[in-house]
């Protein structure tokens, strides 16, 4: 008999890019989250089922074997810091930049920066790197708004199109990060369920090839 | 602080209920008899020490683990035991002095200054056996099978066993040259098994050997059959790389010759306590739980900085984590109640049962009588006088 595998996904941009791949190895989920109310899905396998999640959660329930296996963003994985999972493979779905953006020219001054964040982590980190010490400020949302009225000086933040920096005055100042969504495995769901997680991230990464080949075409 | 809020304690820091705290002290007697009966002989360490003797060769994350506290007498900084693995090694290296393989086991609290685990203890009960004092897989392989014989003990089914070996990694490294920062940035995408990051790691080496070396060390997990494919895959680079990986299939052949039934999971990327370790690492997982159980390995080097370096091998558990994962602990006790009254005869009727292995509680004066009080206490069994004796009965319901 197989082994119960569960896949923490997130609703969203995540969801709707990681269907194909799932697809790709057979697997479809029996529901569709955005009508359904359902947080635990059923798939055509009797032994697959996903959860839908917040995508800052997806390392936690993966980490902590709430789920076997999960699609988080680069970004997430790397604010979680040193998770405890296992990162095997590159989906290449989902992809941004985790950038700094503020108004042209504000960087250089000499001063002590204000940053607002909500990856405080990542900054801290990038920020150290770079040898230079600014201040964080933590914000949940509407990064861009915090340079116009003098929360920040600068914000770091994903990084798409642009469109929403530059229909605010703003622009990409500099790159920290390339995001794409990453799948991850709980580390003793790898041990103990070594084949069916193993067979599962094989086809995944056959789906991964194909759809890059197809992209090219 | 209000004072309504005085029952509150720190985060992670948890008291047990009578069920739990027998259920622990149970298994705690029971392993350590085990232990005994291998031949491994008890030792108690101090609660605190200097702190510089309790991080020796455990690096940094002890260190940032471990409780600090500056001793009024000396002004020297002390730390609350978070390990207690580093104190046996202190006690085999200098204090016993033996030449001979040597046994110890140890079992008691640590504290940790964050818990291992969001919303874990900061206060686990580490129990455990180390070897000093040989060097070949034999003391592995009996490290191995006491740590499944005591999961055994304490009645965990399903045990799945992760075997690695630093010394492929710590080889690979030092054979192509890479320095401390490619390391460790080896180390940490090992780690998470980042394939994608390994890549952009090894952008800047020439040798191709090198980079197809640590890929195909990411690969290599799975059954019995990744011993092949890494002397196939990892061929022609080191002696000490295909050493350390016979090494490892030895000690793996020389266990499941004893224990065919266990599943045993081969992970040549696993590096856990790659700090200290020197040798096999390997741990022990069970389904449901969501990291290991138990863990452990060769660690050479410790011994060195207390004045002798000793092979050593070990490994250790956290019986408040395995509590957790057990069925309700039954108590069969079975006590007796009985009066309150003096009586000479009743005395010495308790004492003889008392001797006898049973538990018998006393009523202490109070408006209730014998057989409420009975039921009050949880008893099933009363002590009544019959004709002069005092008999043992069932209190029926």
């Amino acid at each position: 008999m197989k082994q119960q595998l569960t896949i923490a996904l997130s609703k969203g941009r995540i969801y709707k890019d990681t269907l194909p791949l799932l697809k790709h190895a057979g697997i479809e989920p029996l529901d569709d989250p955005e009508t359904s109310r359902k947080l635990i899905l059923d798939t055509n396998f009797p032994n697959i089922k996903l959860i839908i999640i917040r995508a800052t959660d997806v390392p936690t329930f993966v980490e902590y074997g709430a789920a076997d296996i999960g699609v988080s963003g680069k970004d997430v994985l790397l604010e979680h810091g040193g998770a405890n999972v296992y990162e095997p493979l590159d989906l290449e779905i989902a992809r941004c930049k985790l950038m700094v953006a503020g108004k042209p020219g504000t960087l250089g001054t000499g001063r002590r920066l204000r940053i607002a964040t909500k990856f405080v982590n990542s900054a801290k980190r990038y920020y150290a790197s770079k040898g230079e010490q600014v201040e964080i400020i933590k914000l949940y949302g509407s990064m861009e708004l915090a340079p116009l009225v003098g929360l920040a000086d600068a914000i770091v933040d994903l990084v798409d199109t642009g469109n929403t920096l530059r229909a605010n005055g703003l622009e990409p100042l500099e790159h920290i990060a390339d995001i794409s969504s990453r799948l991850i495995v709980n580390k003793a769901s790898l041990k103990t369920k070594s084949h069916e997680v193993n067979e599962f991230i094989q086809h995944m990464s056959d789906a991964v090839k194909l759809n890059s080949a197809s992209r090219r075409d | 602080m209000t004072n309504n809020e005085r029952w509150l304690l720190p985060d992670g820091m948890e008291e047990l209920l009578p069920a739990q705290a027998e259920q622990i002290e149970f298994l705690r007697r029971s392993i350590l008899k085990l232990y005994q009966r291998w031949g491994y002989r008890y030792v108690l360490t101090p609660l605190v020490e200097h702190f510089d003797s309790l991080i020796v060769g455990a690096g940094n994350d002890m260190g940032q683990h471990t409780f600090k506290l500056v001793d009024e007498m000396t002004g020297r900084l002390l730390g609350v035991r978070a390990d207690i693995t580093p104190q046996v090694s202190r006690i085999d290296a200098h204090r016993l002095q033996q030449d001979g393989p040597s046994r110890l086991c140890y079992a008691g609290p640590v504290l940790l200054t964050r818990p291992r685990e969001l919303g874990g203890s900061r206060n686990p009960m580490q129990i455990g056996a180390e070897l000093y004092g040989h060097a070949g897989i034999e003391s592995d392989i009996e490290i191995l099978e006491l740590m499944l014989t005591s999961l055994h003990k304490a009645s965990l089914k399903n045990v799945h066993l992760d075997l690695g070996h630093v010394g492929i990694f710590k080889s690979l490294v030092s054979h192509f040259g890479l320095d401390e920062t490619i390391e460790k940035q080896l180390f940490d995408a090992l780690q998470r098994k980042a394939s994608p990051e390994l890549a952009q790691i090894l952008v800047g080496q020439k040798d191709k050997h090198c980079i197809a070396a640590f890929h195909a060390l990411l690969e290599l997990h799975g059954d019995e059959t990744v011993f092949a494919a890494a002397r196939e895959k990892l061929s022609g680079i080191s002696d000490a790389v295909l050493t350390a990986v016979t090494e490892l299939e030895n000690i793996y052949r020389g266990l499941i010759k004893r224990h065919a039934n266990i599943a045993v999971h081969i992970d040549l990327a696993e590096l856990r306590g790659y700090r200290y370790h020197t040798g096999v690492v390997f741990a022990a997982y069970v389904p449901g739980y969501w990291q290991a159980i138990a863990q452990g390995g060769r660690y050479d080097e410790v011994g060195k900085v207390f004045g002798r370096a000793r092979p050593a091998t070990g490994y250790s558990m956290d019986l408040r984590a395995i509590c957790q994962l057990l069925e309700d602990f039954v108590n069969d006790t079975n006590p007796i109640f009985a009066p309150a009254m003096q009586d000479e005869a009743l005395e010495a009727t308790i004492h003889t049962l008392r001797e006898s292995g049973e538990c018998v509680i006393r009523e202490l004066p109070s408006q209730l009588g014998q057989r409420a009080g009975a039921v009050q206490a949880g008893c099933q069994r009363i002590l009544v006088q019959k004709n002069n004796q005092w008999l043992v009965e069932e209190l029926e319901s």
